[in-house]
């Protein structure tokens, strides 16, 4: 689903990354592990199409429709509730049985009691929580997540074993992660950035 | 050196209208005008190469151009504003279309630069600069009709300054002028775009052994 | 055809649902125009026309909408949203036509307050001028929004705003000067709209190499 071959970036004068390949078939698992600055976040980035490579040849078989994606920030406008920012992306990535399949998250993630609740007023775990809402939304065949771990409080952590250990298999999945020991019992496969 | 044989030209062959030596600046004058206005349609063109068929160079050609034509623009405005003053006084002309309309290019194309240096190099500094480009090209039309415009209630104009006719003679030399400003925009063009591939390679060699 | 249309739609009212949630640029707008007509009475002296008053109105206008212009992205960019739209399979353009529409509802509403102050502290207002303004709102909002995405990617961020967006601007100030003060408004009008099918044409098309690499 996935294949790179010499993959490189750089910003400006600084490399983040240079020469990896990487291949990753449908319904894999990719553990992408590395200290900070290695550039997980940037790779990810890459095989989302939000950058383009510097150097190398990158070829990603799936659509911006079939594409989750789970960054650092939340991706919510603060200033807007759990619902109407499930209910923008919704509409723009035209998921059918919108109001359903958002409710249904909502209670998955245990958020629908704050559903009316603007994204400001939540706490660090229930955005991440929020987001993943935003990731699964669209059913995406390919996901791509940056360190979901980091701030999900304990219950969202249970949760996100739970989604993951569902879709293992079903999706494609590359993870960056700076605690492989979690995710290692998933991994079909791992990627070491230096 | 063609630029030595239009120098040559216009001092000795062109023969003297009225106004002395202010004339000859005006064969100078308006072949750096046209000559701003071919690079920044090249500049233009490329950054069009760039967006539509990501031609690797193409993004530092437009750049190369676009700083050439500022460059043949400041010349205009300063020559410009010299034969404004030997021919009619003032050392600035609101009712010169051509003078008002190198002004605003040189706002335009002057924020340019300014982008250029707030983005870090790579893919996204090439889109940006090559769609500012492409503005660039759309606004000079439709900045001369709006200066054209403009000019209807700005002041009810007494005098419209143009060239003087030219004669047979005159219009060689103004020619030859011509084809000496392009080929020196073509010769900076090389020149700058030859050292900037230097210094990229530069840089190449210094990431493959660092 | 009609996805794309509701994609527009759904983001221009995210951004009126944004404004009404902060409610921080509308009334800074209106309070800055207000201001700048105030300002305006003071710098004019005596005997200067009533026209030199209507060629002050359009600097206002300009002004308020660089105003407004400057939040037009904030949020996406504090928030890392631009990552969020970018990535959704809705064609890029959306983002800026969506954006484009909510800029140019909160300029319209600036002007119903700005129009009638002014008429009532300068001049009266003709139907050219109003004619005008609607026109030149659409030019300003389009190349604004379309600058200001641009200029969220630099360095300089707001900064560079202005310095992108006059250069663009000094037709539209031409046409709505013209159509305000002229003897035959038609003609600047026509032009008003010329640019505005122009730059609104090349701003859609081009959106997307200003959002992605």
């Amino acid at each position: 689903m996935i294949r790179a071959r010499g993959l490189a970036k750089r910003y400006g004068e600084r490399r983040v990354f240079a020469g990896i390949d990487l291949d990753v078939e449908r319904g894999g698992f990719t553990l992408v592990t590395g200290p900070n600055g290695s550039g997980k976040t940037t790779l990810l980035r890459l095989l989302a199409g939000l950058a383009q490579p510097s150097a190398g040849d990158l070829d990603v078989d799936a659509t911006r429709g079939q594409l989750g994606f789970l960054a650092h920030e939340p991706l919510v406008y603060r200033d807007l509730t759990a619902l109407e920012n499930l209910e923008l992306y919704g509409r723009l990535y035209r998921v059918p049985e919108r109001r359903e399949r958002i409710g249904m998250l909502l209670e998955r993630f245990d958020l629908w009691d704050s559903r009316n609740k603007r994204a400001a007023a939540f706490s660090r775990g229930m955005l991440q929580r929020l987001a993943l809402c935003r990731l699964f939304l669209h059913e995406p065949s390919l996901l791509l997540l940056d360190e979901p771990f980091s701030a999900l409080d304990a219950e969202g952590v249970e949760l996100l074993d739970r989604e993951l250990a569902l879709r293992r298999g079903e999706a494609t999945f590359v993870v960056a992660t700076h605690e492989p020991l979690r995710l290692g019992p998933l991994a079909s496969e791992r990627l070491a950035l230096a | 050196m063609l630029l030595g044989v239009a120098i040559a030209m216009v001092a000795f062959y062109a023969p003297l209208d009225e106004d002395g030596l202010n004339q000859k600046i005006f064969y100078f004058h308006v072949p750096i005008a046209l000559t701003a206005y071919a690079c920044f349609g090249w500049g233009a063109w490329k950054g069009l190469r760039h967006l539509w068929k990501r031609s690797p160079g193409a993004d530092l050609e437009s750049y190369v151009a676009i700083h050439q034509g500022v460059i043949f623009a400041a010349m205009t405005l300063v020559t410009g504003s010299i034969w404004a003053r030997y021919r009619w006084g003032h050392w600035w002309l609101w009712s010169s279309k051509q003078l008002v309309l190198f002004l605003v290019l040189f706002l335009f194309y002057s924020a340019y630069f300014m982008l250029r240096f707030s983005v870090e190099p790579g893919p996204r500094r090439a889109n940006l600069s090559a769609v500012y480009a492409i503005f660039g090209v759309v606004l000079i039309p439709v900045s001369f009709l709006a200066i054209r415009l403009a000019s209807d209630y700005i002041h009810p104009v007494a005098f419209e300054p143009s060239g003087p006719q030219m004669s047979g003679s005159q219009f060689l030399t103004f020619c030859v002028c011509l084809a000496a400003m392009l080929s020196l925009f073509a010769a900076l063009y090389r020149l700058e775009l030859a050292g900037k591939r230097i210094d990229a390679r530069l840089r190449e060699l210094r990431e493959l052994l660092g | 055809m009609s996805g794309y249309f509701a994609d527009v739609a759904a983001l221009a009212r995210k951004d009126l649902l944004l404004e009404l949630r902060a409610r921080d640029t509308l009334p800074a707008m209106l309070l800055f125009v207000s201001a700048a007509l105030v300002i305006f009475h003071f710098a004019l002296p005596a005997g200067t026309g009533e026209l030199a008053g209507l060629g002050l109105l359009w600097v206002a206008i300009v002004f308020t909408a660089l105003l407004g212009l400057s939040r037009a992205f904030v949020a996406e960019r504090e928030q890392g949203m631009l990552d969020g739209l970018v990535l959704a399979p809705s064609d890029r353009s959306a983002i800026w036509l969506g954006k484009a529409l909510a800029a140019l509802a909160f300029l319209a509403l600036a002007e119903v307050v700005a129009l009638p102050l002014f008429a009532l502290f300068f001049s009266g207002i003709d139907g050219a001028t109003v004619a005008g303004v609607a026109l030149a709102d659409v030019g300003i909002c389009s190349v604004g929004v379309f600058v200001a995405a641009m200029s969220i990617a630099t360095r300089a961020r707001e900064l560079l705003l202005p310095v992108l967006f006059l250069p663009l601007a000094i037709p539209v100030i031409v046409g709505g000067v013209g159509a305000s003060v002229a003897g035959e408004p038609a003609r600047y009008l026509g032009f008003l709209a010329l640019y505005d099918a122009l730059f609104a044409t090349i701003c859609w098309a081009s959106f997307e190499y200003v959002v992605t690499e």
